[in-house]
């Protein structure tokens, strides 16, 4: 006769095989975020070891009174903004065209992640190659079809750098919003858009009234995916640019990982990370309540 | 007959040509990348640059695999993309197991948790992170980046696995044990065998994120287990910089993910939009 589990031991098998996934969690994330806010009520700076006086919000305080801070906050959002807004935008058209008949329509849709798959730095290095000032091949380009008299120093100069990572960005991350808008596309049921055409709609119309609604809730997803993954980069500038010229390019989980890697302050580099959490959790919230409402 | 070629050029200046723009922008700066890669040092002094090289050649891959430590450093890259690889896998795949056949009080909490955690800034994580490895003395050793690794690419790596095993009948877990089969047995010999394609694109899924890691690696390790992602960023930030090495380097370092990316994208994509698409 088949022994029956007794009701504890079977209750706590889930827990079992959760284990070694939820202790790996616990040190590698959860603990760190505890840590850090720890530091950042400390004047921590590393290689100062056992002086680490308890400051309070001293190290907040500082922070708002920053004006680097808010500088970097705001090339945050030109980053974010424009990164996510040129990536969503070539993504969709990729994603429509990708979603009509033609002959290599697989082989399309298999290359169109490939920069999606690339490592940040050598996103990064593709593009510094590219636009380097001598050697570089888009203003070989531009310098041929006179579009400009003279090689532009793209990297070096704080206006034109900001729109080289930006297009380094969209870059890597277009694919993204063609992949989950294709997949988003494939789901709208074939009759809408038969009933939106008996009722005599042209394309343009079931596309706004069609296509636009059916893909909402994937678009939405999406973007705060994205939105939040391009808040938290860095890699790429910090390859780049490394934040320059000057502070050009200096977003800020930039600005805090700099913080902490040349500045050695460990207290600050934490504050500011914390603040940019802060800051990205107002976002997922309001997300969820517009969503649920 | 008109009308069909009508049709045809509607398709092609409306669609393929489009289309084709796109698909430029996204290949040609890899392309160009692996084409520098190529070309004799001759052609790198030329100017104006030439767009196609005058021969092709292996001279900057060879001279980067023998004169520098770039092979040491892609042989860290494979160890610690294998070991993110297995540990990875090791975790995740009793997790998915829970999450897939057993209902418990915090399932949906915890398989939200666990999306919860990609949410957090790496610049958050990684400052603590060096702090704590380095009291543990675990700075530059690769069981401090495959840990760090693995457990950042855990979520999407549970939540992918988990998709699989739903797939795969209940009925055949209890058909196993009521023929006398107990749960790892069940486990092994039934789910495993079955969910071995999601556990390939998984496994595959971990080997990439791993070698395409940056910031941990950089702050995590040091001389001893450079990768090749921060040694290549070294390559750029010196004063003499050598683009032929540097263009192979990186053609090196993308080849094997592009490769692998294509491979298993298929299950990668489906997984990742099945979470978006259902919200």
């Amino acid at each position: 006769m088949r022994r029956l589990p007794a009701g504890g031991r079977a209750a706590l098998t889930p827990w079992a095989l959760l284990a070694p996934a939820l202790l790996a969690t616990g040190v590698v994330v959860f603990l760190p975020v505890l840590d850090a806010l720890w530091m950042s009520l400390h004047q921590f700076v590393l290689f100062r070891p056992n002086v680490e006086p308890f400051v309070g919000l001293a190290n907040y305080v500082t922070l708002l009174g920053d004006p680097t801070f808010w500088a970097s906050l705001g090339r945050s959002l030109v980053w974010v903004g424009a990164g996510v807004s040129a990536q969503f935008a070539l993504g969709f058209a990729a994603a429509l065209l990708l979603n009509r008949r033609f002959a290599w329509r697989g082989m399309a849709r298999a290359l169109i992640v490939v920069p999606w798959a690339l490592p940040s730095v050598i996103i990064g290095l593709v593009w510094t190659w590219m636009l380097d000032f001598n050697l570089g091949v888009i203003n070989a380009l531009l310098l041929r079809l006179g579009l400009v008299a003279h090689s532009i120093a793209w990297l070096a100069q704080p206006g034109t750098a900001m729109i080289a990572v930006i297009l380094a960005l969209t870059w890597q991350g277009f694919p993204f919003f063609a992949v989950t808008l294709l997949a988003g596309l494939q789901g709208i049921p074939r009759e809408h858009y038969e009933a939106a055409a008996i009722d005599g709609a042209g394309a343009l119309g079931s596309f706004w009234h069609v296509t636009v609604p059916g893909l909402a809730p994937v678009m939405a997803t999406a973007l705060l995916l994205r939105m939040i993954w391009v808040a938290n980069s860095l890699d790429l500038i910090f390859v780049m640019t490394g934040g320059g010229p000057g502070t050009a390019t200096e977003t800020l989980p930039l600005y805090a990982f700099l913080k902490a890697w040349t500045g050695l302050d460990y207290g600050y580099g934490s504050a500011l990370a914390v603040v940019l959490t802060l800051l990205l959790l107002a976002v997922v919230i309001l997300y969820a309540a517009r969503a649920s409402a | 007959m008109a009308r069909a070629r009508a049709a045809r050029l509607r398709l092609f200046f409306g669609t393929e040509l489009p289309l084709l723009a796109i698909l430029a922008f996204g290949l040609l700066p890899w392309f160009w990348m692996m084409l520098s890669a190529l070309r004799p040092e001759a052609d790198w002094t030329h100017l104006p640059i030439r767009f196609l090289p005058t021969r092709l050649t292996l001279s900057h891959v060879v001279s980067l695999l023998a004169g520098t430590s770039f092979l040491g450093n892609l042989l860290n890259s494979l160890v610690v993309a294998l070991g993110t690889l297995v540990f990875g896998l090791a975790l995740a795949l009793p997790a998915a197991y829970a999450f897939s056949r057993f209902r418990f009080r915090g399932r949906r909490g915890f398989r939200v948790l666990f999306l919860v955690v990609n949410m957090f800034p790496v610049v958050l994580l990684i400052l603590p992170l060096f702090v704590i490895f380095r009291r543990l003395s675990l700075l530059d050793t690769y069981p401090a980046l495959i840990l760090a690794d693995a457990t950042f690419a855990l979520p999407f790596a549970v939540w992918l696995l988990t998709g699989y095993m739903e797939t795969i009948p209940r009925d055949l877990d209890e058909a196993a044990m009521i023929d006398g089969a107990t749960r790892l047995q069940t486990m092994r010999l039934v789910i495993l065998p079955l969910a071995l394609p999601g556990i390939v694109a998984v496994g595959i899924y971990l080997f990439i994120a791993s070698w395409n890691e940056y910031l941990f690696a950089l702050m995590l390790s040091g001389e001893r287990v450079r990768t090749v992602t921060v040694a290549l960023q070294m390559f750029i930030g010196e004063n003499q910089v050598h683009w032929g090495l540097l263009t192979a380097g990186g053609a090196l370092v993308a080849l094997p993910v592009v490769v692998l990316f294509l491979a298993v994208q298929r299950h990668l994509v489906g997984g990742l939009t099945g979470g978006a698409v259902k919200g």
